[in-house]
């Protein structure tokens, strides 16, 4: 089943709205020209929310389910917002035989969110990556910066009580 | 166009330069199967099934986007070629739903009919991960079923480029594509006009019309209800094709026959209301004209043009007609006028329409459709829903006799039946409003540069000393154009008729499907119109105003064409909507 609808409440300021505006303008008469747009719009952002895309659609008269369609398309486009802390869980080959899809399953159940999402509150987003290149300490999950190794399933509470 | 000579399995053909490998083998009397292909809708030569060998290829040709070129050879059905359309099929029924006894396309699906005709034997042969999807139920007038979708894109294909609309494509990418709104809306949701151009184009299961058999039958069953019927024009220009007869039939004899032993208390005719629907509308116009109303006045019997109109043109309402669609008028007139006539509570009539229209089903939820105090319609069908009623209590179609309409909401002139082509009702609405200025006899009442299946055309009418200037489009895409025209003051036309769908109502989204085979090969629209025209050629009474039920309906009960009361009855009003 498609993912759940964002959960994160639209914060774009007159400024970012005045930029996207700019680049609709610059670009809308080309051919093409909606990828260079989008790409510009999640500079802008940071993502590519509902108000965002309707802003695109209403400027280009492009539909908006097209629009979606090519933002749900490619893995470059993020639909939610990144959160205050970033957490990345490597679902790379020697994290994941040492047990990292639990972990990822478990923060999922955690945070309420899936893959690609953040919390409503905009502290924590959830992202899959691929090795952080510590794999001595599989199975290894990033806080933002932060690298935690040799995880088991029960000190994901601890870790996520540092953030709170 | 000069020819290009090419052997396609063997035999010489020749076929215009820029054709594809498709049409020249259709030219030849070859059949190659196509499953994607839409022609000038859907031409991604994505499914494989119409792959073709080409000699000095490296790879398998897709035919329906390869273009034929000088000494081209082709082969279209070698055991491999077969072999590989055969492995497509059973990679798509991988994750197919594949229920086909309970589906609503069994016997006229074209998945079915290729496994069938390409001998798959074993429909889990790649069984493995399937997705599973919940049903949208949430538009008015339709149902998806992403479990019997194949990913054609046809349906998206039709919305976004004949529709101007496309609020239905492809999200997310690789096994987890889906065909939804943008950020899961349900199709109810968005600005879908509820064509059903969608479900025309579905090759599978995976599109249909909320079906409402059931409770036409309960209604008839009930004692309490008088149970009234109107079928639309177009209803009995299509319908035969259910019942084994050759596109292009006329079964309006057959159909009424049918409708009274279903068990309908009367059977009626929307071509009535039809004729209802010229007298105020063709009094409204003049109106307008000779009292500096708002021009051009625009048509608004379709109801997926008028939803269209409400979600992206909203600045220009002020120019639809008030006047209510002739499913409507029907209603209103059943449940005022006839039921005082036969003393009858408007709440104990049922009046079930059958339409080859999906967007009716919406159109009778619409606020301001209720002059009897009661919805004008209770339950709409679709052609293809009377179809299936007819089978289900059944009635062996073929052998019925012809009969007629019953009195007095039957009668109708030729200028009612033509509605159901694009044209048709600009044609019926100068039949009567050009008599009604000249106060004289139209010496010829065909009004020939407003029919024909073009999307867009004009005319200009010298009548009564005056210049009326006209313009009439099918198809969304085509309305569109004309729209922006008059959105910018760039168009001094005086009356526009539009219809949703491209040719009008005989192509309309509630019609029996045609396979794309047929489809893309043959004009539909100008051949299911035809009936219309050839049924109006043969009626004594051409013009809407001499229909002698309407004239009495006046005399009896409205008065005149746009008076207070056929104002109250026959008339309603818009609402602006918002794009999604």
């Amino acid at each position: 089943m498609p993912e759940k609808k964002q959960t994160v409440p639209f914060s774009g300021t007159k400024e970012q709205e005045e930029a996207l505006l700019q680049v609709i303008a610059e670009q809308k008469d080309e051919p093409g020209a909606l990828m260079p747009i989008l790409q510009k719009a999640q500079d802008i952002y940071g993502y590519l929310p509902m108000e965002v895309q309707k802003i695109i659609s209403d400027e280009t008269e492009i539909p908006l389910e097209k629009i979606y369609g090519v933002a749900t398309f490619y893995s470059q486009f993020s639909l939610s917002p990144k959160g205050k802390y970033r957490i990345s869980v490597c679902l790379g080959t020697a994290c994941y035989v040492k047990g990292s899809g639990d972990i990822y399953n478990a923060l999922m159940e955690k945070l309420g969110i899936v893959g690609g999402e953040c919390t409503p509150d905009g502290k924590f987003s959830l992202d899959a990556c691929r090795c952080v290149g510590a794999c001595g300490l599989a199975p290894v999950m990033m806080v933002n910066d932060e690298v935690y190794g040799r995880l088991t399933v029960d000190d994901i509470d601890e870790i996520l009580a540092k953030y709170e | 166009m000069e020819n290009v000579n090419l052997k396609i399995n063997g035999l010489d053909v020749s076929a215009p330069a820029g054709s594809t490998i498709l049409e020249a083998a259709h030219i030849a009397g070859i059949k190659i199967p196509t499953l994607c292909f839409l022609k000038d809708l859907n031409e991604i030569g994505a499914c494989r099934m119409c792959v073709v060998e080409v000699k000095g290829a490296r790879n398998l040709a897709a035919a329906c986007v390869h273009p034929v070129s000088e000494g081209m050879e082709v082969r279209t059905n070698t055991p491999q070629l077969i072999e590989s359309r055969k492995r497509t099929l059973e990679l798509i029924l991988s994750d197919h739903d594949k229920k086909c006894l309970s589906c609503v396309r069994s016997g006229n699906c074209e998945l079915q009919a290729l496994c069938q005709e390409l001998g798959v034997a074993d429909e889990e042969y790649f069984a493995g991960e399937s997705n599973q999807y919940e049903l949208d139920t949430s538009a008015a007038h339709m149902v998806r079923d992403n479990n019997k979708c194949i990913l054609c894109r046809r349906c998206s294909a039709v919305c976004e480029k004949s529709q101007a609309v496309g609020v239905i494509g492809p999200n997310r990418r690789g096994f987890a594509t889906f065909i939804g709104s943008p950020f899961e809306m349900g199709l109810g949701d968005t600005s879908c006009v509820a064509c059903g151009q969608c479900i025309a184009a579905c090759p599978t299961g995976a599109l249909y019309e909320k079906d409402f058999i059931d409770e036409v039958l309960a209604a008839i069953e009930d004692p309490k209800k008088h149970v009234v019927v109107q079928p639309a024009p177009s209803v009995r220009a299509a319908l035969g094709e259910e019942f084994g007869y050759p596109m292009g039939t006329d079964v309006e004899g057959k159909m009424a026959a049918a409708l009274r032993r279903i068990g309908f208390d009367k059977v009626f005719d929307t071509d009535f209301s039809a004729d209802l629907t010229i007298m105020e509308e063709a009094h409204e116009f003049i109106e307008r004209v000779q009292n500096g109303g708002v021009l051009p006045m625009m048509t608004s019997c379709s109801p997926g043009w008028v939803k269209y109109c409400e979600h992206y043109f909203p600045d220009l309402l002020e120019h639809l007609s008030s006047c209510k669609s002739p499913q409507q008028m029907f209603g209103a007139v059943t449940k005022t006028y006839y039921a005082e006539k036969m003393g009858i509570d408007p709440k104990d009539i049922v009046c079930v329409s059958i339409m080859p229209c999906t967007a009716k089903k919406f159109e009778i939820g619409r606020e301001d459709q209720n002059a009897g105090g009661v919805p004008d319609v209770d339950i709409s069908l679709t052609t293809r829903e009377l179809a299936r009623l007819i089978r289900k209590v059944g009635i062996d179609f073929q052998s019925l006799p012809d009969e007629g309409f019953d009195d007095p909401l039957g009668e109708s002139t030729g200028a009612g039946v033509i509605f159901g082509a694009t044209g048709g009702v600009m044609e019926a609405a100068l039949r009567t409003a050009v008599e009604t200025l000249t106060g004289e006899e139209l010496q010829n009442v065909e009004f020939r540069e407003v029919r024909g299946t073009d999307g867009i055309k004009e005319a200009i009418y010298h009548v009564a000393g005056m210049d009326v200037k006209v313009a009439v489009a099918s198809g969304l895409a085509n309305a569109k154009e004309i729209l922006k025209k008059v959105r910018a003051g760039e168009a001094d036309y005086h009356f526009i008729e539009i219809m949703c769908c491209p040719g009008g109502c005989v192509n309309g989204g509630g019609q029996p499907q045609v396979h794309a085979d047929v489809r893309n090969f043959e004009d539909v629209r100008a051949i299911r119109a035809k009936v219309l025209y050839d049924n109006d050629a043969a009626k004594a009474v051409r013009k809407s105003h001499e229909n002698a039920s309407i004239q009495k309906l006046y005399e009896e009960y409205l008065g005149k064409p746009g008076s207070e009361k056929a104002h109250h009855i026959l008339h309603t009003s818009y609402v602006k909507r918002s794009i999604n």
